[in-house]
């Protein structure tokens, strides 16, 4: 066992001084967060402040001429009356396609967390794998699927549903559908990790105290549920809003959401100012549901 | 330079005023004890007394707020925990999961640089009985074999001092018992000083040539388990440390070699050497397997003191009946009467004789307001308490 | 019967919601086989394997397909080394701040993707800095760090801190305790960020266009062909993607259990982030 005498330990000299280690050691947390801190603070927060300022520039500028910056708070009133109806219109379509996202996300997270047994992961993979094929190719299938040439729309004028020129395409539905459809996985995820880690035994101790299965859902699914549902909620609600590409596609004109005026203030029209105080209410706006809405649910945690 | 393995004595291990705060919290305090080379050393109390933290200030997973850690006449309370000859078996074990237990055992070999391990490695599962276990993952092993291999793990490396942190708190009873054999076998054969750290009383004494009672931060008493069972130097130890019948009383001072004592209106004696105090507020403690019960005071023997009572609870556990006996004022005594097949046991509700021999009984200072103590102090943590 | 149906019920609303998410995949994997009638149209017309053997008729659609993997390839590293960094520092280290530093990586993943894309733009014009491929690598990573901080975090945070006193308690200092226990512990997370960041990466369509310039990437491509027509390789493309995925979740699970609970745990801890981001 002579190999073990090896490992030299020197005596009079101790390693180092314990203060000029943990002096180091009080330095690396800071040296591993800059390169990531630094890049969103320069490529997030930046360009916020940044948006901030554009939208008060003069609009009478271009960005050939440049602009001048002049305060000009008018850009939101002139902007807000101007599109108050896209804007209406996404927190509409979005909180429609919410509730129905709720009502078909919540069973579904249920039954896989809950449910499933061996087949969970399966089911799993089911939800999370269609995000790995691109969200715009997956968007124009729904053309095809609702496609007045469709079988769908083609069953629906049979059974008089639709009207013989009735459509489904070019419709608020299909925007609607088309919300409902891309963001759901966001909520089912969040709703699945809560729901994985509820006990069923404390659903039959729920049982065995007299609660009907209505009640036991009520009194203590639901409350237990409710991180992964605020989560949920949120991450399907903030890009819902945002989104333009359902609009676009599934839509016509007469379905723009704000993202699509947003879009063109700054890649066609070429209105900066105009685009960045449309933006920045935008933001404000979901900031204030978030909030609002945070605050109601009486979780200030998940922020 | 010095090395370290079995050639180079180690010395005891020293802690000398030992001190550990977190924040406003004394973990540890002032602690001074001597550890000699090549005991065996339980740290014993109930969880958040200290004794956890103590452990890693000798491993060198904590730093000492004050105070020295002495191995010999070394210091080594500023060493990193790879620097110093010392090793542990973590609680719940902390094997490596993703290495097999070839190299889980390997591990401080090789950091050690030592490229042929294969047979060391070998004899060290041999020692813990697990040959031909090398090649398999962690969690394919029961929870007492991983215990051996967090043992192996540790030993493999000839430390001069091994510690272990709640080494056998995740097994269940019977393999409990068989691991406290086990490991008492294994300390003996390589020699090793081990330091132990549990909250369970029954694990120190079986294992331990010297226990340490520590509550507080602080060690309430220190000696061989018998020594500190039959005469307990506080009332803390006294019922964290088995359990005892502690009467308040006060002592008047010595009467010849004995010490006398008032407790609710009796008057009782207890040998000198067997007081901790002779003045003022006491306690009168009498262990429940001393304490026997007979029917009528003309039954107690010659010399024995009682106090008379009604039997109010009796739990027969198959090695012995165990009695409660409430008395006159109101306290409830705990006797146990050895199941030996003598004598019938006693229905709920009979007049009782509780009579012990004074030379059984023990004298411990009591804080004045303070009243009879009949029950253990519980040594199981709340859930989800630290350790 | 009552009872028979009180139980299967939730079974079978899943599975009808689970044919709702699958049915574009389908049709997509069905069109990537479609001889289509004209280059407006979206109806299946007929079966033909010419899409599949020829991939690249359409060689804007390969080169932007390029343009986005070098992106995604290269937004993915940068990403994952920053975000790693982070988590170490936010699970392993104490220090002042803290607040300040997670809200900074949750307010990424809670501001809408055209909030970013629009401010970011704002920042480039301002700045006077030319848009191309460079500025989309730039604005990805951005996104792509918040989501590897929250799923290598998670792993951390999960990881049993004795294993590493253990390791220094056996002769590994701290560099070999990082080496030798730390990191092959925490890969599996780090791995699944990874995937998680170059997926979001080649699929983010919004912040790329605001700030693209005239490069194009694959989203780009498909974006503007579905104004003049889509080619249907853009069908064999996603049904690839698609299979790619469903191959890597299946290599993982002949790996072995931890690996693919690793790599499902990444989308659901990035996405259920904001749960457990304070």
């Amino acid at each position: 066992m002579s190999a073990l005498a090896h490992v030299p330990t020197p005596a009079g000299q101790p390693a180092a001084p314990p203060g000029v280690r943990r002096g180091r050691r009080r330095l690396l947390p800071y040296l591993l967060l800059l390169p990531g801190a630094a890049w969103l603070l320069v490529f997030f927060v930046l360009p916020l402040l940044q948006l901030a300022a554009a939208s008060l520039y003069d609009p009478s500028g271009s960005l050939s001429t440049g602009y001048a910056m002049t305060g000009e708070v008018g850009n939101y009133w002139v902007a807000l009356q101007a599109y108050w109806p896209q804007f209406a219109r996404s927190f509409a379509y979005s909180a429609i396609a919410l509730v129905l996202a709720l009502l078909m996300g919540y069973p579904l997270a249920y039954a896989i967390a809950q449910k499933a047994g061996r087949w969970k992961n399966l089911l799993l993979v089911a939800v999370v794998a269609p995000m790995f094929t691109s969200f715009l190719v997956r968007t124009l299938a729904w053309k095809t699927i609702l496609s007045d040439n469709g079988a769908l729309v083609g069953l629906l004028r049979d059974v008089h549903l639709l009207g013989a020129d009735g459509r489904l395409l070019a419709t608020p539905f299909a925007v609607v559908l088309g919300l409902t459809y891309n963001f759901l996985p966001f909520l089912v995820l969040p709703l699945y990790a809560s729901l994985e880690r509820l006990d069923p035994r404390l659903l039959e101790a729920a049982s065995d105290l007299y609660a009907s299965p209505l009640r036991a859902f009520r009194r203590v699914t639901l409350p237990l549920s409710m991180p992964g549902l605020i989560a949920g909620t949120l991450l399907f609600f903030i890009p819902a809003t945002g989104d333009y590409i359902n609009a676009e596609l599934l839509g016509t004109p007469n379905e723009y959401m704000i993202g699509n005026v947003i879009d063109s203030a700054f890649l066609v029209r070429l209105d900066y100012p105009q685009g960045a105080a449309l933006s920045f209410l935008l933001m404000a706006a979901i900031l204030a549901i978030v909030f609002v809405y945070l605050r109601r649910s009486g979780t200030e945690e998940v922020l | 330079m010095r090395t370290m393995g079995d050639e180079t004595p180690a010395g005891d291990l020293r802690l000398a005023n030992l001190t550990k705060r977190f924040g406003i919290f004394t973990a540890v305090d002032d602690l001074s004890l001597t550890i000699p080379q090549g005991s065996f050393f339980a740290l014993l109390g109930a969880s958040g007394c200290g004794k956890t933290t103590t452990l890693r200030m000798i491993a060198g997973l904590e730093e000492p707020t004050s105070g020295q850690v002495l191995l010999g006449d070394r210091d080594i309370a500023g060493l990193r925990p790879y620097k110093r000859p010392v090793n542990t078996v973590f609680q719940s074990y902390a094997l490596f999961p993703h290495l097999d237990i070839h190299e889980n055992v390997a591990f401080g070999l090789r950091r050690r640089g030592i490229r042929k391990v294969t047979d060391q490695v070998e004899r060290m599962l041999a020692l813990v009985q697990l040959e031909g276990y090398g090649r398999r993952k962690p969690a394919q092993l029961s929870g007492g074999q991983q215990q051996r291999v967090a043992l192996a793990r540790a030993l493999i490396n000839h430390p001069q001092v091994l510690l272990l942190d709640e080494p056998l708190g995740a097994l269940d009873l019977k393999l409990r018992r068989q691991m406290q054999i086990e490991l008492k076998r294994i300390q003996t054969e390589v020699g090793i000083t081990f330091v132990h750290v549990t909250h369970d009383q029954e694990e120190a004494m079986t294992m331990a040539d010297t226990v340490a009672v520590m509550n507080a931060g602080r060690i309430e008493q220190l000696g061989a388990p018998a020594d500190i069972y039959e005469y307990p130097a506080t009332a803390f130890v006294a019922n964290f440390l088995g359990q005892s019948n502690l009467l308040a009383g006060e002592a008047a001072g010595h009467s010849g070699d004995d010490v006398a004592v008032t407790a609710h209106g009796a008057r009782f004696s207890v040998p000198a050497d067997r007081a901790r105090t002779d003045q003022g507020t006491v306690f009168l403690g009498v262990r429940p397997e001393k304490l026997h019960l007979v029917s009528g005071p003309d039954e107690v023997p010659a010399g024995h003191q009682h106090v008379g009572g009604v039997v109010t609870d009796a739990s027969y556990v198959g090695v012995s009946t165990q009695y409660l006996v409430r008395t006159a004022w109101g306290s409830e005594l705990s006797a146990f009467a050895a199941n030996s097949g003598a004598g019938g046991r006693l229905p709920v509700g009979a007049p009782v004789t509780a009579h012990w021999d004074p030379r059984h009984a023990f004298l411990l200072p009591r804080a004045a307001g303070e009243d009879d103590q009949t029950s253990p102090v519980l040594d199981e943590p709340p859930v989800g308490a630290l350790s | 019967m009552r009872r028979w149906l009180a139980d299967r019920w939730v079974m079978g609303v899943a599975l009808l919601v689970l044919g709702y998410l699958s049915l574009p995949i389908i049709v997509v994997a069905g069109l990537s086989f479609n001889r289509p009638s004209s280059r407006l149209s979206y109806d299946f017309n007929e079966f033909t394997l010419d899409n599949w053997t020829h991939p690249c008729a359409t060689s804007d659609m390969c080169d932007a397909l390029v343009r986005s993997m070098e992106i995604g390839l290269i937004a993915t590293v940068v990403s994952t080394i920053l975000g790693t960094l982070m988590a170490f520092a936010l699970v392993r280290h104490g220090f002042r701040g803290r607040s300040g530093i997670n809200g900074l990586i949750f307010l990424p993943m809670a501001t809408p993707e055209l909030v970013m894309g629009t401010s970011l733009l704002a920042l480039f014009v301002a700045a006077g800095v030319p848009q191309g491929f460079w500025t989309i690598v730039i604005a990805h990573v951005m996104f792509c760090v918040s989501f590897v901080v929250v799923t290598v975090k998670a792993r951390l945070a999960g990881m049993d801190r004795r294993l590493e006193e253990a390791a220094m308690d056996l002769y590994a200092s701290e560099w070999q305790t990082f080496r030798r226990i730390t990191l092959p512990l925490v890969l599996p997370g780090i791995v699944a960020a990874a995937l998680l960041a170059f997926s979001l990466s080649f699929d983010d369509f919004i912040i790329t266009n605001f700030n693209a310039g005239t490069t194009v990437t694959f989203p780009m491509y498909v974006w503007g062909a579905a104004q003049r027509g889509i080619p249907p390789q853009v069908n064999v493309i996603g049904t690839a993607m698609f299979a790619i995925a469903l191959l890597l979740v299946g290599a993982s699970s002949l790996r072995g259990r931890r690996a693919r609970r690793a790599a499902l745990a990444a989308p659901v801890a990035a996405v259920g982030a904001p749960t457990s981001a304070s």
